[in-house]
């Protein structure tokens, strides 16, 4: 039941998706894991961190 | 026993030098400065969060074995749990060093701190391959024959051996989880003994 319901939500049960361009090849998986982490380290620059500010006005 | 020969001891000489190098108040301190602030040090404390839920989860497939976590539900929960902590520990480091890498975190006698942070990522590749070859399935099989070239290759064949399964485990479960704990204990206690880095303009003429 459990694996079921975690399972249907994305099948993995299938050979991988590849992006091939001349020599270079990455599978789809690699390629939006590395998609996320650029996204999330830009998100990481430009998001305030909470009470930053709050902090710089008490020292 | 005289004041000299109490000097003397290497149990003194090992405090005086501990604690003048890292007392209490900068082991643990109560306040930091304002530029520590920074999503990017959430993800160096989301990378050693994580290696703490792979540790524990690994402990958890090192009692009960293989048939339990390839067959199990339980078993493959732990074991799903296990490979996600290391997907999550390797994209915080990730994002941990390249934030660092753009503060060129180095600056400021902090040298030791980087390569000791630059170890950890090799050793963590070293340790999460020896974990892909331990899962005794086909998927093993597979990456341990694929890989075992490019290993003998670049001459590690010559240390150890991708296809000598009872080797990599060992490797896996003792071997590179001390090395990697140990590698971590440094890299924290450098990060408190030298300080974060402050921003580039706030360190102005002492970058060297």
């Amino acid at each position: 039941m459990g694996s079921f319901l975690f399972g249907a939500l994305i099948n993995l049960n299938h050979p991988d998706h590849y992006f091939q361009w001349h020599f270079l090849g990455i599978s789809a998986a690699n390629a939006i894991v590395i998609v996320l982490m650029v996204a999330t380290f830009v998100a990481a620059l430009l998001l305030p961190f909470p009470g930053r500010r709050r902090r710089k006005e008490n020292q | 026993m005289s004041t000299s020969e109490i000097d003397r001891q290497w149990t003194t000489r090992l405090r005086k030098r501990t604690f003048g190098k890292l007392p209490p108040e900068k082991m643990l301190p109560d306040t930091q400065p304002s530029y520590v602030s920074s999503w990017i040090y959430v993800f160096g404390v989301a990378t050693i969060s994580s290696i703490v839920v792979v540790i524990g989860t690994g402990c958890v497939l090192a009692i009960f074995g293989p048939q339990w976590w390839h067959t199990s539900p339980e078993g493959r929960f732990v074991n799903s749990l296990h490979l996600w902590s290391v997907e999550i520990f390797f994209f915080s480091m990730v994002i941990h060093l390249w934030g660092k890498y753009f503060m060129a975190a180095w600056r400021g006698g902090r040298a030791l701190t980087w390569i000791t942070g630059m170890v950890l990522f090799l050793c963590s590749i070293v340790t999460a391959l020896t974990g892909y070859v331990s899962q005794s399935n086909f998927d093993s099989q597979w990456i341990s024959t694929q890989a075992k070239d490019a290993i003998n290759g670049s001459g590690g064949g010559a240390f150890f051996n991708l296809l000598n399964g009872g080797q990599m485990l060992m490797w896996h479960i003792v071997l590179m989880p001390l090395i990697l704990v140990l590698l971590v204990g440094v890299h924290v206690v450098l990060v408190r003994i030298k300080g974060v880095v402050p921003p580039f303009e706030e360190n102005a003429g002492a970058d060297q």
